[in-house]
C-alpha cells in the first residue's frame, strides 16, 4: 500500500514538479487520487455555495432570535417575539368562535319554532350545520342523512323516538343505548326460544305488513299480538314512546325481508346511538337538531 | 454460493446454518404458537435449507485457487436478485393499497389483506427489502473497486444478507398477522430488531475490515457515506427500538419511551431513516456509479467532502419537523425548522456536483438511458431536498402537514431519486458481473427509463395537487366563521388524484418488472466474472 501523500508520488502526477493531469473539459487539474478509474477535480469551493450557506445561516440566526429555540436546561430561550405555540392555538380558536358567535348565539336558545321561522339565521346556519353534520353524523348515517343497513334514514320523516326537535335534541344529547345516565333505551329481545318454524312465519307476517296483505287472527297474527304488539303496537304501527320501528311503513333499519326479520328475531337488536353532550356544545347540538328535523321535513309527510 | 467458499467456509457456513434451526427451533417451541412461532418455523426452514445446501457441497470441488486475486461478487449478485424480488414485491403492494384508496370496497375479507396491515408491508418491502438488499448488495461492489481489495471474507456477506432478508420476511409476514409495534418504519417487533442488530454489526464489522484491506491510500467519499449509512442506523435503530417485551416467549412488546418523548425518539429514528437510509447510503451509490458511468471526474473533490460533513452533521437535528403544531416544545420545532434549511446547501451540493460531474458527457446522458437514469435521480435529489426543507418550515408546514403533499414529497425522493439511483446502479453492475458490456436488452432498459419517469411524474403530480388541495379545503372558512368543507368532502375531492396515483406507481412497477427480466435474462446468459481485478501481490511465476 502506497500512503504517501507527496503529490510528487500520487498517481497521475508529474514526479518532478507534483503536477497532476488538467481534465480537458473543465481546466481544472485533477486532486491525484484514483480509485479504480475514479478521479475527481481539484475545483475551488463555489463562491454561490459559501453564499448559499451564509443565507441559510442567517436565516437560523434570525429565527433563534425571534423564536423559542436553544434548551436551557430547565428552560429555554424564549425568542425575542415571546410566541408560545398554546396561546396561539387557542387565540386562532377564539376568534373563528368569536366570528360564529353572532349568529351562532342564537342557537343556545332551544326555542325551535322560533329558530326555524328565523329565514335569514337559516340561511346562514343550514350551510354550516350541513358541515357539521357531514363530520360528526355521516359516518353512521349517511352524508346526505340516507342511512344504511343499521342504521336510520333522517331523510323519510319515519322516526324512532318522534321527529318533534325536542326530542331530536333529547336524543343527540344523551344518545341511545348509551353509558349516559339519561339515554335512551331500547331493545329488541331475542325470540330465539321460540320454535324456528313459528319464528319463520312471524317472519314471513312481518314481511308482509307493509302492504296489509295480512290476517291478524291467523296463527302467525297471532303470535304478533302476542309477542311483538306491546311494543310495536296492535297493527304494528310502532311507539314513538319507546323507540319501537312502525312495521308498517317502507322504511327499515335492518330490512324487512324474511331473511333479515329471522335474524333480528333469533338474535335480538340493540343499537346504539353516541351521547353527543361531552363532544358538541349545546348550541352546535341545537343546529344538528333544527338540520335534523328539516330533513326529515323536507320529505312531506310520513308515508 | 458453495462453488465461491472453500471447504473449511462451507464448514463454518454449515455450523452457522445448524445454530440458524436450532435458534430458530427454540423460538417455535418456546412461543408454542402466534407470530413469533411462526418465524421460528421460517427460521429453522431457513437454517435447515442451507444446512443441506452447504452440508452436500461439503465434498464437492474446492474454490479455485486464483479467487483470491478477483472480487468477491457472487454475495453483490445475490443481493441484486433480492432487490428485484423486494422491489416488485414492495412495489405490487404499494399500487394495490394506491388503488384500495380509490377502490376501497376491494378490500377482501381476509384481516391479513386490510389497508392498515399492507401499507407497512409496502414501506418495510420497498425502504428495507428493495432499498436494503441494494444498498449492502452495491456497497460490496463499490468497497472492493474503491479498496481495489477482496472482500475481507467470503462467510460473513453471505450471513448479512441471507440474515438481512430473513428479518424483512419475518418483518412483513408479522404485519399481516397484525404484528407491530406501531412505530413508522420501525414496526417490526422486538426479537426481529434484535436479530437486525446482530446482521447489522457483522456488517460494520466486514466493511471496516475490507476497509482496513485497502490499496488506495485515501478512502473514497462512496465509502464514507456507505459507513455512515451502517454506523447511524444501527445506532437509530437500537435507540427507537428500545422495548420490553411483555414475556420472552412473545411478539407483544411495550416501548420504553413514552408521550412525546416516544414521537421524538420515533421521528428522529423516521427522519434520520430517510437520511440516512435513504440518502447516504444511495449519495455513496451516486458518487461511485455516476463518474464511473459517465467516464468523468468527480466535478468537485472539495464540494464532496463538505457536502458529506454538512449532511451528516445537520440531517441528525432536523426530525421535529415532523412534529410542527403538536405537543412538542415549540423551541424543539424551531430547531428543526432552522436545521433543516440549513441543510438544503449540503444536500444540493451534493446534486450540483453530480449534475456537473456529468459536464463533458451530456451526449452519453443522451445516448445511454442508464446514464439517464442517473442523471434524473440527482435532479430529484435536488427537488426533494429543496421540497423537503420549504416543508419543514413552520407555515408552509400547517399547510402540508397530515396531508398527501407529504406522501407526494416522499415519493419524489423514493421513486425519483432512490429507485432511479438503484437502476442506474443496477444497469451498470448487472452486465459487468456477468462478464458483459451491456444488458440483454437495451430497448428494455429505455422502456424501463420512460415508464419509471413517467410514473413517477403523474404520481408525484398527483399528489401535490390532492395534498395542496386537502390542506386549503381543510383550512377553509366561510365570513361567518363557519368550516367551509367537511372532511369527507375533503376525501371525496382526493378521488381523481387517488386514481392518478395509482396510474403512475403501476407505470413505475411495470418498469421495474422488465428490469427484472432484464436482468434475470443477462445474469442467465452470464459469460464469466467481472473483468477487473483488486491490487494483490501476485505469487512469483
Amino acid at each position: 500500500m502506497s500512503n504517501t501523500t507527496d503529490p510528487k508520488e500520487l498517481p497521475g502526477a508529474d514526479p518532478k514538479t507534483g503536477e497532476r493531469a488538467i481534465d480537458p473539459v473543465s481546466g481544472y487539474d485533477t486532486t491525484g487520487h484514483d480509485w479504480g478509474g475514479i478521479t475527481e477535480l481539484n475545483t475551488a469551493f463555489p463562491k454561490i455555495v459559501i453564499w448559499a450557506l451564509i443565507v441559510t445561516h442567517v436565516y437560523a440566526v434570525i429565527a433563534w432570535i425571534l423564536l423559542p429555540a436553544w434548551p436551557t436546561g430547565n428552560s429555554y430561550t424564549p425568542g425575542l417575539l415571546g410566541l408560545d405555540q398554546g396561546e396561539q392555538a387557542i387565540e386562532g380558536y377564539q376568534n373563528l368562535t368569536d366570528n360564529r358567535q353572532n349568529w351562532m348565539s342564537r342557537f343556545e336558545s332551544a326555542e325551535f319554532d322560533a329558530l326555524q321561522s328565523d329565514d335569514a339565521l337559516m340561511a346562514l346556519a343550514m350551510p354550516a350545520a350541513s358541515r357539521l353534520f357531514a363530520d360528526n353524523c355521516a359516518a353512521c348515517h349517511g352524508t346526505n342523512g340516507e342511512g344504511g343497513p343499521g342504521f336510520p334514514a333522517l331523510t323519510d320523516n319515519a322516526w324512532l323516538w318522534s321527529g318533534d326537535p325536542e326530542e331530536i335534541a333529547l336524543t343527540l344529547h344523551h344518545g341511545i343505548n348509551t353509558e349516559d345516565p339519561d339515554t335512551r333505551y331500547a331493545e329488541m329481545p331475542a325470540f330465539d326460544w321460540m320454535d324456528r318454524s313459528e319464528r319463520a312465519s312471524l317472519a314471513q307476517f312481518v314481511a308482509d305488513l307493509p302492504d296489509g296483505s295480512v290476517d291478524f287472527e291467523s296463527p302467525a297474527g297471532i303470535l304478533f299480538t302476542e309477542n311483538c304488539s306491546s311494543c310495536h303496537g296492535e297493527a304494528g304501527e310502532g311507539g314513538l314512546e319507546i323507540g319501537a320501528p312502525s312495521l308498517t311503513d317502507t322504511s327499515v333499519i335492518y330490512g324487512q325481508d324474511v331473511d333479515t326479520v329471522m335474524a333480528t328475531l333469533k338474535q335480538g337488536r340493540m343499537g346504539v346511538m353516541p351521547a353527543w353532550s361531552g363532544r358538541l356544545s349545546d348550541a352546535e347540538i341545537n343546529l344538528l337538531t333544527v338540520y335534523v328535523a328539516r330533513l326529515g321535513d323536507d320529505a312531506g309527510d310520513p308515508q | 454460493m458453495t462453488a465461491s467458499l472453500t471447504v473449511a467456509e462451507r464448514r463454518i457456513g454449515l455450523l452457522i446454518s445448524i445454530l440458524l434451526a436450532l435458534m430458530g427451533l427454540v423460538m417455535a417451541a418456546a412461543a408454542g404458537h402466534g407470530v413469533m412461532s411462526l418465524h421460528g418455523f421460517m427460521a429453522l426452514a431457513l437454517g435447515l435449507g442451507l444446512a443441506f445446501i452447504l452440508g452436500g457441497s461439503l465434498y464437492e470441488a474446492e474454490a479455485p485457487a486464483d479467487r483470491l486475486s478477483r472480487y468477491y461478487d457472487a454475495p453483490t449478485r445475490f443481493g441484486i436478485s433480492m432487490t428485484l424480488i423486494w422491489a416488485m414485491i414492495g412495489m405490487a403492494v404499494g399500487v394495490w393499497v394506491a388503488a384500495l384508496l380509490y377502490w376501497p370496497e376491494g378490500t377482501p375479507a381476509w384481516p391479513a389483506t386490510s389497508f392498515g396491515r399492507l401499507r407497512p408491508v409496502h414501506t418495510t418491502g420497498i425502504i428495507f427489502g428493495f432499498g436494503g438488499n441494494a444498498l449492502i448488495a452495491t456497497s460490496f461492489h463499490v468497497l472492493q473497486r474503491t479498496s481495489r481489495a477482496r472482500l475481507a471474507d467470503s462467510v460473513s456477506p453471505w450471513a448479512v444478507l441471507i440474515g438481512y432478508n430473513l428479518f424483512c420476511v419475518w418483518a412483513v409476514t408479522g404485519y399481516m398477522l397484525g404484528s407491530t409495534q406501531s412505530k413508522e418504519y420501525a414496526e417490526a417487533e422486538w426479537y426481529a430488531d434484535i436479530w437486525l442488530v446482530v446482521i447489522w454489526v457483522t456488517y460494520f464489522v466486514l466493511y471496516l475490515r475490507t476497509l482496513a484491506r485497502r490499496n488506495e491510500p485515501h478512502i473514497y467519499v462512496a465509502n464514507w457515506y456507505y459507513l455512515a449509512f451502517i454506523l447511524v442506523v444501527a445506532m437509530l435503530h437500537i435507540v427507537n427500538n428500545l422495548a420490553l417485551p411483555v414475556q420472552w416467549t412473545s411478539a407483544e412488546s411495550f416501548p420504553i419511551w413514552a408521550g412525546v418523548q416516544d414521537a421524538m425518539v420515533q421521528w428522529w429514528y423516521g427522519h434520520n431513516a430517510v437520511a440516512f437510509f435513504l440518502t447516504s447510503g444511495f449519495l455513496g451509490m451516486l458518487y461511485y456509479f455516476l463518474p464511473v458511468r459517465s467516464g468523468r471526474p468527480i466535478w468537485s473533490y472539495r464540494l464532496s467532502i463538505v457536502s458529506f460533513w454538512g449532511i451528516v452533521f445537520f440531517y441528525i437535528w432536523v426530525g421535529s419537523h415532523h412534529l410542527h403544531y403538536t405537543a412538542l416544545p415549540f423551541w424543539a420545532q424551531t430547531l428543526g425548522m432552522t436545521f433543516s434549511i440549513m441543510l438544503l446547501v449540503p444536500s444540493w451540493a451534493s446534486a450540483g456536483n453530480a449534475i456537473a460531474t456529468l459536464n463533458g458527457a451530456w451526449h452519453k446522458v443522451r445516448d445511454d438511458a442508464t446514464l439517464r437514469f442517473m442523471f434524473v435521480a440527482a435532479v430529484f435529489y435536488g427537488l426533494s431536498t429543496f421540497e423537503g426543507s420549504f416543508l419543514a418550515i413552520r407555515p408552509v408546514n400547517s399547510l402540508s402537514h397530515y396531508t398527501d403533499w407529504t406522501v407526494g414529497h416522499v415519493h419524489s425522493g423514493t421513486l425519483g431519486w432512490v429507485a432511479m439511483i438503484v437502476f442506474g446502479a443496477i444497469y451498470t453492475i448487472v452486465p459487468q458481473l456477468s462478464g458483459k458490456t451491456d444488458m440483454a436488452s437495451a430497448t428494455a432498459v429505455e422502456w424501463h427509463f420512460w415508464l419509471a419517469v413517467s410514473g413517477t411524474l403523474i404520481y408525484v403530480i398527483s399528489m401535490w395537487n390532492a395534498g395542496i388541495t386537502q390542506g386549503l379545503m381543510w383550512r377553509a372558512y366561510e365570513e361567518n366563521g363557519a368550516l367551509s368543507y367537511s372532511f369527507v368532502e375533503s376525501v371525496e375531492a382526493m378521488a381523481p388524484y387517488y386514481l392518478l396515483r395509482t396510474i403512475g406507481g403501476g407505470l413505475f412497477l411495470a418498469g421495474a418488472v422488465i428490469c427484472a427480466w432484464n436482468c434475470r435474462v443477462t445474469m442467465r446468459r452470464a459469460v464469466g466474472h467481472a473483468t477487473d481485478r483488486p491490487l494483490v501481490a501476485q505469487p512469483a511465476e
